[in-house]
């Protein structure tokens, strides 16, 4: 069969042990283009493949202080500049009352950036994949654990591939149409 | 449009008619249909049934009457603004004129506030002696009064619509008759006149009819003390009392600091009153009374004994003067009452020539004339007491006058009746049984303001035109006659007194009051009628009978008319004799000799505290002004001391049945500490059936409160005999305030003379505590422009509730209702606070404090800080702002007032669909809707009206050129406003004083309104704590 | 906490047996299966009876104003506020579940906290209700309250107390709704893939944005989800606080007091986890959910409970206490007006709620026997809303000017409009019971046997 045509070999493991393992073995072989599925967050699986995202407390820090300057911002300026009134014969600028909606804005900045950054980031939402045309797939999000090793990855080879994954104890592997 | 049938219709509305548009009142097919249209069955349903919702109902009424009866406009003829010339009407610049609201005859001088033709408040008349500047509740409700739709509005001729034309024409006939028998069968029955028009009508109408009489009756007669007057002075008089010059006052049931009138007696007493640091010096009250009243509230002593035992005392304490009378044999319900009379009696000796001794309306005439006798004894004749001629017209006994009259009906002598404004039907004694002596009348004619319990009676009635809708003149307790001028063209078909009394003068007939007025006047200024000596204020002629009509209406009164200069000596052979027929004619006054013979209570009559003998009940102010003490609104309650209510497990608001000769009437009950035990106190007025849709009551309970059946002739104030029973059942009463006690937070600051003399400044400032302003790490507010402030005197103030009125009418503040008010949510924005010192189980240890209560104005305000919109902030004077507009009414503010002087608009309380009420608002102040916030706000809109002349001319705002509505009206200058920038204004003077605080300072509020602490002067003989600081922390 | 810890075996936190596929299947079974049992209808029916009942409260109080109720001078604040706080209150637990409990590793709060975060959200949405209608003109202060460009130039004030709770509960509705659906992801993906139902199939696939659980996306969403706990945790302490500023910041006798935001999140976590159990204990016997929801979940809860509880006592205790050491008089009329006053009775059942019903809690029996442990939760939610009742209208009503003083009675619309809310809960909840996972399913493979990969594995 062509290789072309194909998008990647999709092996499918009972366990999370024997995909971890796999996985190692893979990326031991030098296979880059690689990713782990499984219906539940597996640490080991990820540190397989060295994967190691840092950015994401990046960007909740920096939504994090936007809120509060703006917040802080927004309170002095109309306090301040646009609507100076007396009040109760408060100082315009009563920073101790200003702090709680500072305090606020700074989380609510803070987690839709997270969310943000983590939908943003993962590239979802991304309603078709190749490895759905994969009718046992549907597992991944049950009770099943998947390795896929895709054809565009250099070290690629449909018949050397298949023998590598054929020796980790796959319960069955797949040809993932593109 | 027929118009016709729809005076008819308007006329003949009882109940519970209202109608929304001249399309109803004519109640065309069509408009029913359009009707169905508009508003869906449901549409009914969104309405409260009750309480203010009513009282809204009802204003709608006049909404079609603006149409019909005439639009507002200025009278024909030429009326002369109090300021301004006519001419120059400013839009939005309201015009004053002086003019005279007339109470039981007599004239209380008013100026009344005109915005572009519309009255809208009025206000005392500062040039006048009588008023300067003060007024009543009754004066300042009067607007009120003249835009109610419920008032009468047509002639009507048994029972039908009929025009003024018929009735001249029905009264011609009933006329010639009585000129074939020189008028033996006609009969005047009015209340007390002054009006100079009018005596010179009366005595043409004498001509006329030679044997016709005239009669008076007023429930609340001032008879005794008029008939000891005339016996005193020998000839008709009145005593007068300069409380200003006087060391020791008592007071034997005179309640001459409360009620219509009073307002130079507050003025003449504040001013004795006032005290400063550095004249330190006060007059003594002592008021013997039964019935808690405001003069007894304000007293340095008050005894509460029953009202048959204050004849008993009056003797005592005249003898103990040396003033004759029976020594203290009887025994008195409180036993301090023997310490009493030789404590007072030395106190009056020790001021000969500078007391007084004044006995009350309530009290037989043998209790005046023994008040009398100790004058004369003290020598305060010529110096505190003085008499002075009358000036009623010739003045009579109006009980005999009454009884005169009902006999002469019964016995079918009276073939024509002209009732001018008294209300007999409900009013009379009684035993008189006016009602069916009424009937036996051919023709009887009642000229009232309402369509009310008389008028149904006779066979006319004639609307009569307000106060403030007509021309006339009248006399003021001083006798100085006031023009009144109409503000505005009779609203309906309104008649005054002079134009129906000339239908029976043929020279008169038909001519118009005005004419009828100014003709007298030109005359009297010619010396041609009337025997006055006419001047100017300066006591110059005037140059022309024009120019002295401009003036007296300018002015608001006519120089010259007073009685002052004719002072009457007493004694003499007259006096004996007059004082000889008094006591024959005023035998029925006397109190029975023994009062216990008949055994049972004491039963009190009184005339209620805000709606008089029933005369106001259709003022929906005045029913929601709180009585004193009680605080109760809307409805009367039955007065009884706390022991007996506690012994006989009585609560507020139990139903009571009271038992009196064979009558029994049922009312709320109501304890009130210092209330003489054994004793019940009713009020007169309520219980109307024939008035408007706010005074006639709607649950059958209520309409049982009129307890006039119960009064009689021989007792019309107080006699024994009565039995109470508990029915069993409860009636809701309204109350404002529901806890009299101060619970040791010293709202009210007070100290006695003793202490100020010992203690000086400490004892006020130790009854609090203030933070030190630089205690707060908060830097200061600079106010460089103005600095507004308030001081309210508490030693002068006598809980009157003026202020109250003046506020409401000023501001616009809708009325809500009973039931609303039982939830706490009244609105006034000037609250009269009340609180009891003492034990209630010694009436006579009882003292009652009152103090005004409007915005404090904080300069750190509680409630500014928690407004989550910014619609209350502070304004570059220091006020404390409320924009309506910007709130939202989250009530946040109001829970974080520590004082609670804010109202919420928890409802649609102000009317917006009814035109009628669009005249008589201030267009000067925002009319507030539903959900929002409000309060006091030193009457911004004056202080604004102040800033633009002062601005206009580019000067500063001068002291006293800002008067808020509450210290206008005030009787006694307790309220003062001011800038505290300005270093002589009067605000700063007081706020100097030693006796100056602030309500809860200890919160660091830094309010600017404060308070100057009260000040009694007890008799130490007595009881030196009373009224003293340790009382306050209680 | 507890006296004796470890004189009993602890129990499970699932019943053994149990495989990634049977778990997935049994609690998908509740949504997929589309069977509910008589009990989710009769519920619901009701929820939605007392929701048309809100309605019509609400459609009264807009065409006639907040006069329908009983609030009056001096009592501005009356069942709306008392509602507002009660419902926020109930709100924490859920945050508390999710946020706390996963940064203090807690593996039980796994099988609980999605419903405890779907019942925060719910909460929130009847407490944000109040704030708004109970205003003079709703109309605008749905809008006013917020900090927006406008032609007049007016700005809100942002030193009032009711300002920070817009800001606050606010954000609080919108951080636990992602946090909420963050968790809902890999499970929608289940239900997508599990669905039979087209329609279901599509929605479910919209939701779960094409997840597909890859390794990568996994570790930053392990990463995200333990911010978002993070950013939380402070968050609910705040939000209860500012809730409590409402009160501190004001200066009545009973409102103006240092203690009450520490006090305020006590009682809040206090009532949370009360209401929690009221819900887990039907819900689990109903759906048969015995073996995620063990006895140990519910013992666990009752701990948090009966420790909160105790917070709660302090803080009442240390009220009356200075009220007698501040020596102000007015602080010391509160307390003995409180116990003695008009409304002592209100005072009393509170004490007897939230102070002597939950030391029950101290026996293993009344622990981990849900029917007594139901009773007890429903005896503290009526104790919590007590609380509010005594702190909000019992301060009102008799403050500093005794001319002043009045009383307060909640009318039928008062009644109606709580009721109301309680129904529109129950109505939210029993849709979500049907419509998503009630339990964390991916959560709950992690517990399985074979979810841990061993250490040594491959060296």
């Amino acid at each position: 069969m062509a290789t072309a045509s194909v998008y990647g070999l999709l092996a499918e493991f009972d366990t999370p042990a024997d995909l971890v393992a796999a996985t190692r073995r893979v990326h031991a072989e030098g296979y880059r283009k690689i990713d782990t599925f499984s219906p539940f967050p597996v640490e080991e699986a990820w540190e397989a493949m060295h994967h190691h995202d840092k950015r994401l407390s990046l960007i909740v820090l920096l939504g994090g202080l936007t809120g509060m300057v703006s917040g802080y911002g927004l309170e002095y300026w109309v306090h301040t500049m646009a609507y100076p009134v007396n009040v109760a014969g408060k100082p315009l600028n009563s920073w101790p009352q200003f702090i709680p909606v500072t305090f606020e804005m700074t989380v609510l900045f803070a987690a839709i950036s997270a969310l943000l950054g983590m939908i943003v980031l993962n590239g979802l939402p991304m309603p078709y994949h190749p490895v759905f045309n994969v009718e046992r797939f549907a597992r991944a999000s049950q009770d099943k654990f998947f390795l896929l090793i895709e054809s565009a990855d250099p070290k690629f080879d449909h018949s050397g591939t298949l023998e590598l994954l054929k020796g980790l104890n796959p319960s069955e592997i797949n040809e993932v149409e593109p | 449009m027929d118009f016709s049938a729809i005076r008819s219709r308007l006329a003949s509305t009882e109940g519970r008619l209202f109608w929304r548009s001249i399309g109803e009142l004519a109640d065309t097919p069509q408009f029913r249909e359009y009707l169905h249209r508009e508003f869906p069955e449901q549409a009914a349903e969104w309405n409260d049934p009750k309480g203010r919702r009513e009282f809204l109902k009802l204003m709608s009424a006049s909404l079609a009457l603006a149409g019909v009866g005439a639009c507002v406009k200025q009278p024909p003829e030429k009326i002369i603004p109090y300021v301004t010339q006519p001419e120059e009407i400013v839009p939005g610049k309201p015009l004053f004129f002086a003019t005279a609201y007339p109470f039981g005859g007599i004239g209380i001088p008013v100026l009344v506030e005109s915005h572009e033709g519309h009255p809208t408040k009025v206000e005392g008349n500062p040039e006048h002696p009588t008023s300067l500047g003060g007024t009543d509740i009754f004066a300042q409700a009067a607007i009120l009064q003249l835009y109610d739709p419920d008032r009468a509005k047509a002639v009507m001729g048994r029972g039908e619509t009929r025009g003024w034309n018929e009735f001249q024409s029905a009264l011609r006939v009933a006329l010639l008759q009585q000129k074939s028998k020189g008028g033996t069968g006609l009969r005047f029955l009015t209340e007390a006149m002054t009006s100079p028009t009018i005596a010179e009508q009366v005595s043409l109408i004498q001509q006329a009819f030679p044997s016709a009489k005239w009669h008076q009756w007023d429930p609340i007669a001032r008879d005794a003390s008029r008939m000891a007057a005339h016996a005193a002075a020998g000839a008709p008089s009145d005593a007068r009392y300069h409380f200003d010059k006087a060391d020791v006052v008592v007071s034997l049931e005179a309640d001459f600091l409360c009620g219509a009138l009073s307002v130079p007696a507050q003025k003449a007493f504040a001013a004795r009153r006032r005290f400063t640091d550095d004249k330190k010096d006060l007059s003594r009250l002592y008021v013997i009374e039964s019935t808690p009243s405001l003069t007894g509230a304000r007293a340095d002593h008050r005894l509460p004994l029953k009202a048959s035992e204050i004849q008993a005392f009056s003797a005592a304490l005249a003898a103990a003067v040396g003033a004759g009378g029976a020594q203290a044999s009887s025994t008195f319900s409180i036993p301090n009452a023997q310490k009493w009379i030789a404590a007072v009696a030395k106190d009056l000796q020790a001021s000969r020539g500078k007391s007084i001794v004044m006995a009350g309306d309530y009290q037989p005439l043998a209790v005046h004339q023994l008040a009398h006798a100790m004058n004369q004894a003290l020598g305060n004749v010529g110096t505190t007491v003085e008499y002075l001629p009358t000036v009623e017209i010739n003045p009579t006994n109006q009980l005999a006058s009454l009884r005169d009259l009902v006999q002469a009906m019964s016995a079918g002598q009276v073939e024509t009746l002209v009732i001018v404004g008294a209300n007999p039907v409900f009013t009379a004694p009684a035993d008189l049984n006016f009602r069916d002596a009424l009937a036996k009348v051919g023709f009887s004619v009642h000229h009232s303001l309402y369509y009310d319990e008389t008028s149904r009676y006779c066979t006319w009635m004639i609307p009569a035109a307000h106060a403030f809708e007509s021309w006339g003149d009248v006399r003021a307790l001083d006798g100085t006659v006031t023009i009144m001028q109409p503000l505005i063209a009779p609203l309906y078909e309104g008649r005054t007194e002079t134009e129906l009394l000339g239908c029976f003068v043929d020279a008169q007939n038909n001519r118009s009051a005005h004419d009828l007025v100014k003709d007298y006047w030109t005359r009297a200024h010619a010396k041609q009628v009337g025997g006055w000596t006419i001047t100017d204020p300066k006591g110059q002629p005037f140059h022309s009978p024009e120019s002295f009509w401009k003036h007296a209406l300018h002015d608001g009164f006519i120089t010259g008319t007073g009685v002052g200069g004719e002072r009457r000596e007493p004694g003499g052979a007259a006096a004996a004799a007059a004082a000889a027929g008094a006591n024959d004619a005023a035998s029925p006054l006397a109190a029975p000799a023994s009062p216990a013979a008949t055994g049972g209570m004491e039963i009190i009559f009184r005339p209620d505290p805000t709606i008089w003998d029933g005369r106001f009940a259709n003022n929906g102010w005045l029913q929601e002004l709180p009585k004193p003490f009680s605080t109760i609104t809307w409805d009367p309650s039955a007065w009884i001391g706390r022991k007996y209510a506690i012994d006989h497990q009585l609560e507020d608001g139990d139903l009571i049945e009271l038992k009196y000769r064979g009558k029994s009437v049922t009312l709320p009950v109501w304890p009130i500490d210092g209330h003489p035990e054994g004793s019940v106190t009713v009020f007169l007025g309520y219980g109307r059936n024939a008035t408007g849709r706010v005074g006639t009551p709607a649950d059958d309970v209520a309409k049982g409160f009129d307890v006039f059946p119960l009064r009689s002739s021989d007792a019309l104030w107080f006699d024994n005999g009565l039995e109470i029973s508990k029915v069993g059942r409860r009636y809701l009463l309204a109350r404002v305030q529901e806890h009299h006690l101060m619970e040791g937070r010293a709202p009210i600051r007070m100290a006695t003379l003793e202490e100020y003399r010992n203690e000086g400044t400490k004892v006020i400032q130790k009854q609090g505590e203030k933070p030190p302003r630089a205690l707060s790490i908060i830097p200061e507010w600079e106010y460089n422009s103005y600095r507004w402030a308030m001081a309210i005197d508490l030693a002068t103030c006598t809980g009157c509730s003026t202020c109250t009125i003046a506020c409401q009418s000023e501001n616009n503040i809708p009325v809500v209702g009973k039931e609303q008010v039982d939830k706490g949510r009244e609105m006034h924005w000037i609250r009269v606070d009340h609180y009891y010192v003492g034990n209630p189980l010694e009436p006579e240890t009882v003292e009652s404090h009152h103090q005004p209560r409007p915005c404090m104005q904080c300069e750190t305000a509680p409630c500014e800080l928690v407004c989550p919109v910014g619609a209350t902030t502070h304004s570059s004077e220091g006020l404390n702002d409320m924009v309506y507009n910007r709130c939202v009414g989250t009530r946040y503010c109001s829970n974080n007032c520590p004082y609670k002087v804010r109202s919420f608009n928890f409802l649609l309380y102000q009317d917006w669909d009814t035109q009628s009420l669009y005249p008589m608002r201030n267009p000067d102040v925002t009319v507030r809707s539903r959900g929002v916030m409000e309060k006091c706000t030193y009457c911004v809109q004056r202080i604004n009206y102040a800033r633009i002349a002062a601005k206009r001319d580019d000067r500063r705002i001068q002291d006293g050129e800002v008067v808020p509505a509450c210290a206008a009206a005030c009787p006694s200058d307790a309220i003062v406003f001011g800038d505290l920038n300005d270093p002589n204004s009067r605000v700063n003077k007081l706020r100097a004083q030693h006796r100056n605080y602030g309500v809860l300072e200890d919160l660091n509020t830094r309010p600017r309104t404060t308070y100057l602490a009260d000040v009694r002067n007890p008799n130490p003989e007595i009881d030196g704590e009373r009224g003293s600081s340790k009382l306050a922390a209680e | 906490m507890d006296p004796k810890p470890a004189t009993y075996p602890v129990a499970p936190l699932i019943e053994p047996g149990h495989t990634f596929e049977s778990i997935t299947d049994k609690i998908s079974a509740v949504v997929l299966s589309g069977r509910q049992p008589l009990f989710w209808f009769v519920v619901l029916g009701f929820g939605m009876l007392l929701t048309g009942m809100l309605g019509m409260a609400i459609a009264w109080l807009l065409l006639r104003g907040v006069g329908i109720w009983g609030v009056n001078i001096p009592v501005g604040w009356g069942f709306a506020i008392i509602n507002f706080v009660w419902w926020i209150g109930i709100g924490h637990a859920g945050t508390l579940i999710s946020a706390i409990l996963l940064l203090l590793k807690q593996g039980w709060r796994t099988s609980i906290n999605r419903f405890a975060e779907a019942m925060t959200i719910f909460a929130v949405m009847c407490a944000g209700l109040f704030p708004l209608v109970h205003t003079g003109r709703p109309w605008l202060a749905a809008y006013w309250l917020f900090p927006y460009p406008n032609s007049m130039s007016i700005w809100p004030q942002f030193r009032s107390p009711l300002i920070w709770d817009v800001f606050a509960v606010s954000t609080y509705f919108t951080v636990s709704l992602i946090f909420w659906y963050t968790g809902l992801i890999p499970d929608l993906a289940t239900l997508r893939d599990k669905a039979k139902n087209r329609v279901a199939k599509v929605i479910y696939g919209m939701f779960s944005l094409g997840w597909r659980g890859s390794g990568r996306h996994w570790q930053r969403y392990e990463h995200i989800y333990l911010l978002l706990a993070g950013l939380s945790t402070p968050l609910v302490l705040s939000v209860h606080t500012v809730v409590s500023f409402d009160f501190s910041i004001g200066i009545v006798p009973g409102w103006h007091t240092t203690i009450f935001p520490p006090y305020f999140v006590a009682g809040a976590i206090y009532d949370g986890f009360a209401m929690v159990l009221t819900l887990a204990i039907p819900i689990r016997a109903v759906y048969h959910l015995e073996d995620f929801i063990t006895t140990r979940h519910l013992e666990n809860m009752a701990k948090v409970t009966l420790a909160t509880g105790l917070i709660v006592a302090y803080g009442y205790t240390s009220e009356v206490f200075f009220g007698w050491y501040s020596a102000n008089k007015y602080e010391g009329f509160m307390i003995w007006n409180r116990m003695t006053g008009p409304y002592w009775y209100m005072y009393w059942t509170l004490i007897f709620c939230n102070i002597i019903s939950p030391q029950w809690l101290w026996f293993k029996k009344v622990r981990t026997s849900p029917f007594l442990l139901f009773c007890v939760a429903m005896v503290v939610n009526v104790g919590m809303w007590l609380e509010r009742f005594v702190i909000v209208v019992v301060s009102l009503h008799r403050d500093f000017v005794p001319a002043a003083w009045g009383m307060y009675h909640g009318t039928k619309w008062d009644y109606m409009t709580f009721f109301g809310t309680v129904g529109f809960f129950l109505t939210m909840f029993f849709l979500f019971i049907r419509a998503l996972p009630m339990i964390s399913i991916f959560e709950m493979r992690t517990l399985a046997p074979g979810a841990k990969v061993p250490a040594t594995e491959g060296h």
